[in-house]
């Protein structure tokens, strides 16, 4: 990571009458990388991204965007950034052209619209009304005019949400295409399959708060170091074995399924190695990672809400 | 700074021609209501005594110019609710677009619709009422559209109080009607009761209604600098107090 970063934030509040939506947040995004912000609706994601677009003020709190000011700089900030807002709609009956092409006509330096619609994939949907799109095609105008201006910096706010998982994994790629182009992605989301697989580094925000920061491999590894290897062998004394492994914890058996438990990666390398030296067969052989959603349990206690 | 208020301004009148209700109920409504009246109030007019068809032809053309501008108000007003309540206006906040600019693009829109509106009348009436030569219609269309740009900034205020887009229509009509109830159009402010002449004195409509008519009758700008000076303070007025009170979601 070299030379500032593209977004500063540092102990920012915002309240709204008396709930304290966001609370003394402290985050960096780098240049060039997709950062998320984690966590379950109403934890202040949105809240927090659009003190940093610079839609909303924040009560306290220093926020830094491409060297500006969001508030004060609000209209230098829009032309070097692209926002795409939670459930955004549009006129029913304006076609994608159309809304592409006014989008354009905002901006100093726009990119060449007719090649961002082939881009998105919307050729053959140029000239249909906003109303007639699919849930996937309208995120995929949505992305289309947060990119018009070319911006350094884009902002996605809870894009997949609602979408089949076929047009989720179609706009994964495509904001990894935004990133490939040397562009930076703001993004929030609650589905943390999305973070894991999209994201750089998460924050994970819960009630207001960051609770941590980092990539999800780190996140992983901080908050849930345990393996489980789990088997099927026809050995008896298999379990006994296992047992014998100083890393595992556990050992329990239902029929001929035994499911081994242990802590760090090199767990699954011991159980294959103790296979290999005892000569057990197995049958069928997994093993289970705990993932971002598993730290986000441990960390706030709750399941991620709907 | 006005970037793509031109372009919006176009995009928003293809966007209203795509819909033939709202044209229908923006354009011809007003048109139809206008020949009904006509035929009823004309037929009559030929038995009656001479003096009833003067004050009719005087009035008509001024009720007809009002009925359109009501109906311009309500749609700004249900338009600015869909759009609030759909969330599009959140969507246009976040793009160089000033706030501004989005209001200009719809009050022009809604103005050409106006003027298309009272031009179709004008060509629909003349079977019924024979305007006088000396009509003074660049001066009636001018006053008709200053009136309504009056009321509009009336209709932003609603607008920007009005919770959802479904109590959007009904209070601007419960608003709007009774206004023109007490406007001096169908009986003079002055034979009011004292209560309802101080409200009509506190409403733009009645303001609109004196310019008009006093424009329909050839009396001119300067014997009613008047009202267009209470118009246009009430525009001020209103259009401060609603970007005050506005909400963008």
């Amino acid at each position: 990571m070299t030379g500032q970063p593209v977004v500063h934030v540092s102990s920012v509040r915002k309240t709204y009458g008396r709930t304290v939506a966001v609370d003394e947040v402290s985050f960096d995004v780098h240049a060039g990388e997709i950062f998320g912000l984690i966590g379950p609706n109403g934890a202040g994601k949105t809240t927090t991204m659009e003190c940093v677009n610079g839609l909303r003020a924040p009560d306290r709190g220093l926020i830094s965007v491409l060297g500006l000011e969001p508030r004060r700089d609000v209209y230098a900030l829009q032309e070097r950034i692209g926002v795409q807002l939670q459930a955004a709609q549009f006129q029913k009956r304006v076609k994608v052209r159309e809304a592409v092409g006014l989008w354009a006509s905002l901006y100093r330096k726009p990119v060449d619209g007719d090649r961002l619609i082939d881009q998105l994939g919307l050729s053959d949907k140029r000239d249909a009304w906003f109303m007639t799109l699919s849930g996937g095609q309208k995120q995929r105008l949505f992305i289309a005019l947060a990119l018009i201006n070319d911006p350094e910096l884009v902002f996605l706010d809870e894009l997949t949400t609602g979408l089949d998982p076929q047009a989720r994994r179609a706009i994964w790629d495509l904001v990894r295409g935004i990133r490939q182009r040397g562009k930076t992605v703001f993004l929030t989301t609650h589905l943390m399959e999305e973070a894991e697989r999209l994201c750089d580094r998460v924050a994970i925000i819960d009630r207001g708060r960051i609770i941590d920061l980092g990539t999800p491999a780190e996140l992983v590894h901080r908050h849930c170091p345990e393996r489980t290897v789990i088997l099927v062998t026809e050995e008896p004394n298999a379990a006994e074995r296992f047992r014998a492994i100083p890393l595992v914890q556990s050992v329990s058996a239902e029929g001929p399924q035994l499911t081994i438990r242990g802590l760090r990666g090199d767990l699954v390398a011991q159980v294959i190695q103790c296979l290999a030296d005892h000569r057990i067969g197995v049958v069928d052989f997994r093993t289970e990672a705990p993932t971002l959603e598993d730290v986000f349990l441990k960390l706030t206690g709750h399941m991620i809400r709907d | 700074m006005l970037r793509g208020l031109w372009k919006l301004t176009w995009l928003e009148i293809k966007i209203f021609m795509r819909e033939p209700l709202g044209v229908l109920g923006s354009v011809g409504i007003p048109v139809l209501i206008f020949v009904v009246f006509g035929r009823i109030l004309g037929t009559q007019a030929e038995r009656v005594s001479s003096d009833v068809p003067r004050a009719i032809s005087v009035d008509l053309p001024i009720l007809a110019s009002l009925l359109i501008t009501a109906s311009t108000v309500l749609s700004l007003v249900a338009i600015i609710a869909i759009y609030r309540e759909g969330g599009i206006l959140r969507r246009l906040r976040a793009t160089p677009l000033r706030p501004y600019t989005i209001l200009t693009a719809h009050v022009l829109v809604k103005l050409l619709f106006t003027a298309i509106t009272l031009g179709i009348m004008l060509l629909v009436g003349r079977r019924y009422y024979s305007v006088d030569a000396g009509v003074p219609l660049v001066s009636f269309t001018l006053a008709l559209l200053f009136s309504t740009v009056s009321l509009l900034s009336l209709g932003f205020l609603v607008a920007s109080l009005v919770p959802t887009a479904r109590f959007a229509q009904p209070i601007g009509t419960l608003i709007l009607y009774p206004m023109l109830g007490v406007s001096g159009l169908f009986m003079p402010v002055a034979s009011l009761p004292p209560m309802l002449q101080v409200v009509a004195r506190a409403l733009p409509l009645t303001y609109a209604v004196s310019l008009l008519r006093g424009i329909w009758h050839g009396e001119g700008w300067f014997a009613h600098a008047g009202d267009v000076a209470v118009l246009a303070g009430m525009f001020l007025a209103f259009t401060a107090l609603s970007t005050k009170v506005f909400r963008w979601e």
